[in-house]
């Protein structure tokens, strides 16, 4: 294996997996779904098993994927699994227990149209999913959210760094257009996977039977007969969670200057899209801006909140029936109207459809309808 | 064996187990390359019992959970420790794919054909006409189905290589049991592919009766639906 940077075209999908055997992941575990599948073929195709040593298994469920992440995060080995809607849906016990045990972990989930099967086309429907967690509990997981196939392996070295960073389940919230779509990528050098005695000075609490010279037997439980010691245990992975909101907050700004008046709120392939929206209301002569949630979890809500004090109000686009744009309204503080723009059930926004919801939007502003603070969808 | 307080009731099977597989452990030397999985159910505590790392999977999912360890740590004992509620039935699915993929990995199954945590209800191999608290009057086909014979439907599975049904009622069998633990042990550091041993066990609490009671209630009605002895072996 050559030690260089590689520029290729692929499928965001496909980049996940040539990401992750270059990143020196040590297993995937994964089923078969509608619009990731590519992810496990890729793999599969690639064979790292006999170039790094990574394990790939395709499982018999999303439900055994994410037990086998579980337990493979207990010994504290760098692995992912990957999935859409419908499957992550079936993960979310396991991903409590993850939690729960404070396991390195990466999941990436490739949205698609919901709810039950919905449909395969690609969907942002599962931002609360993803972000508030469908498992039992108090727990939070940290939530990247890519806009590009170059992002998307970005994303996967990211996630890698910060799952052992923190000690908690890192979910890749891409959505179907991602993960289909082709673009220019710069795959990252190949980076050697940890050793054995590496993982047992890293992950000095795992349960791998190594190192045990110098600790004590470790056990993996999330179950506590003692409620006292139970909550002690969801207070430090409270601080834990508040620290990382201090730390880890991650967006981008696009066309947003002192002049801004209206500001567009998107994350993954709505931000790609509403790039494309802005220019043309530029064009026209509207002072629009966006800003991009790099990570929905911990969400940018310092500066949401700064920017509401001076701007008109604010257009969330997501390709749902509108999930993030409570937290954006959260995030305002009520200082700017937020108002929706998407489509959903795989339906995907065009760039005019943002336009003309952005020029409605606008209208109701400037007739002031609504005072500043409304809620409304 | 570590010093800790006994949170099985008088007359329960997995004392016993517990301490085979302790002393297995420790005879084949494995005390610092073993990575255990308990399960969901009255053995959720195993891991305070025996010295060794131990992980708790969630309900039925021990086979998954172990599947990926022995293959990232190839060189670990990887075994799984369940009872019925948890690997016949919630984990059913988890359980036989384990096994047909032939995971280098060691099973053990405790079947007391009730389920003991939660106060003895239905288990997927509660015994034709046996009173449970779900299904007070006894087990009827049209009501609740029939037992799930999970250890013979192991045996058609190509990816098992030992598949073996024992007890701990008496000396003679705890020695045939140990022998059974040891062997399936062995296959996994040896990858020959899943081992099963399923012990059938008493629940005395469960089941309503003495200690004694629930042995000779065992033989009576336990053996004759779940027969003792080797199923299959393919490394002999």
């Amino acid at each position: 294996m050559d030690n260089k940077k590689d520029i290729v075209l692929l499928k965001g999908n496909e980049v996940i997996a040539k990401a992750a055997i270059r990143y020196g992941y040590d297993g995937f575990f994964g089923y078969p779904i509608t619009p990731q599948s590519e992810v496990l073929e890729t793999l599969a195709a690639d064979k790292p098993w006999e170039t790094t040593g990574m394990v790939v298994l395709q499982a018999e469920s999303e439900l055994a994927s994410i037990n086998m992440l579980y337990g493979a995060g207990c010994t504290g080995k760098l692995v992912f699994t990957s999935s859409s809607s419908p499957g992550i849906a079936l993960m979310q016990e396991g991903l409590s227990y993850m939690a729960g045990n404070e396991l390195p972990g990466v999941i990436v989930s490739v949205g698609r149209g919901g709810p039950g099967l919905g449909t395969i086309q690609p969907g942002q429907a599962d931002y609360y999913q993803a972000v508030y967690g469908g498992g039992n509990g108090d727990y939070n997981t940290i939530v990247l959210a890519p806009n590009s196939v170059q992002e998307m392996c970005d994303c996967m070295g990211k996630a890698a760094e910060l799952t052992f960073k923190w000690r908690m389940p890192v979910i890749i919230l891409s959505d179907g257009v991602l993960g289909q779509m082709m673009e220019k990528v710069e795959l990252p050098p190949y980076r050697p996977r940890r050793t054995d005695e590496e993982i047992a000075k890293q992950c000095p609490w795992a349960t791998n039977g190594i190192g045990l010279k110098n600790r004590k037997y470790n056990f993996m439980s999330t179950l506590e007969l003692d409620p006292q010691v139970m909550e002690d245990r969801n207070q430090k992975m409270a601080a834990k969670y508040r620290q990382v909101e201090a730390e880890e907050v991650d967006y981008e700004l696009y066309r947003v200057d002192d002049d801004t008046e209206y500001l567009i709120v998107a994350y993954g392939i709505s931000s790609r899209i509403s790039m494309k929206a802005i220019d043309l209301l530029q064009e026209a002569g509207m002072k629009v801006g966006m800003l991009r949630p790099k990570t929905l979890w911990p969400f940018p809500n310092k500066i949401i909140s700064q920017l509401s004090e001076r701007i008109k109000s604010i257009l969330c686009v997501e390709q749902c029936e509108g999930q993030m744009i409570n937290d954006v309204r959260l995030a305002t503080e009520g200082q700017a109207t937020v108002f929706h723009s998407g489509r959903s059930g795989g339906m995907v926004s065009s760039p005019m459809e943002i336009v003309e919801d952005f020029k409605s939007m606008a209208r109701e502003r400037m007739s002031n309808k609504w005072p500043k603070g409304y809620w409304m969808k | 064996m570590n010093e800790t307080p006994m949170h099985y009731c008088p007359g329960c099977s997995h004392g016993v187990v517990h301490k085979l597989v302790a002393e297995i452990i420790e005879e084949m030397g494995m005390e610092e390359d073993t990575i255990a999985i308990c399960p969901v159910g009255c053995a959720v505590f195993a891991y305070r019992y025996v010295d060794v790392d131990w992980i708790e999977a969630s309900h039925g999912r021990a086979p998954a959970c172990a599947s990926a360890i022995k293959r990232l740590w190839p060189n670990k004992l990887v075994f799984t420790y369940q009872g019925d509620g948890d690997m016949a039935c919630i984990g059913t699915g988890e359980t036989i794919h384990a096994l047909n993929r032939g995971e280098n990995i060691a099973m053990i199954f405790i079947n007391n054909a009730i389920y003991g945590m939660t106060g003895g209800q239905m288990a997927p191999t509660t015994l034709m006409g046996m009173k449970t608290a779900t299904c007070p009057y006894g087990r009827q086909a049209d009501l609740h189905g029939y037992p799930l014979h999970i250890t013979d439907l192991a045996v058609q599975l190509e990816g098992t290589c030992y598949v073996t049904r024992q007890a701990v009622n008496t000396v003679a069998n705890i020695r045939k049991a140990k022998k059974a633990i040891r062997q399936a042990f062995e296959n996994s550091m040896n990858k020959k592919g899943t081992s099963l041993v399923e012990i059938v066990s008493t629940c005395a609490s469960g089941w309503k009766m003495t200690p004694e009671q629930a042995n000779q209630w065992m033989v009576d009605n336990m053996f004759p639906y779940y027969p003792l002895g080797d199923l299959k072996n393919t490394v002999e």
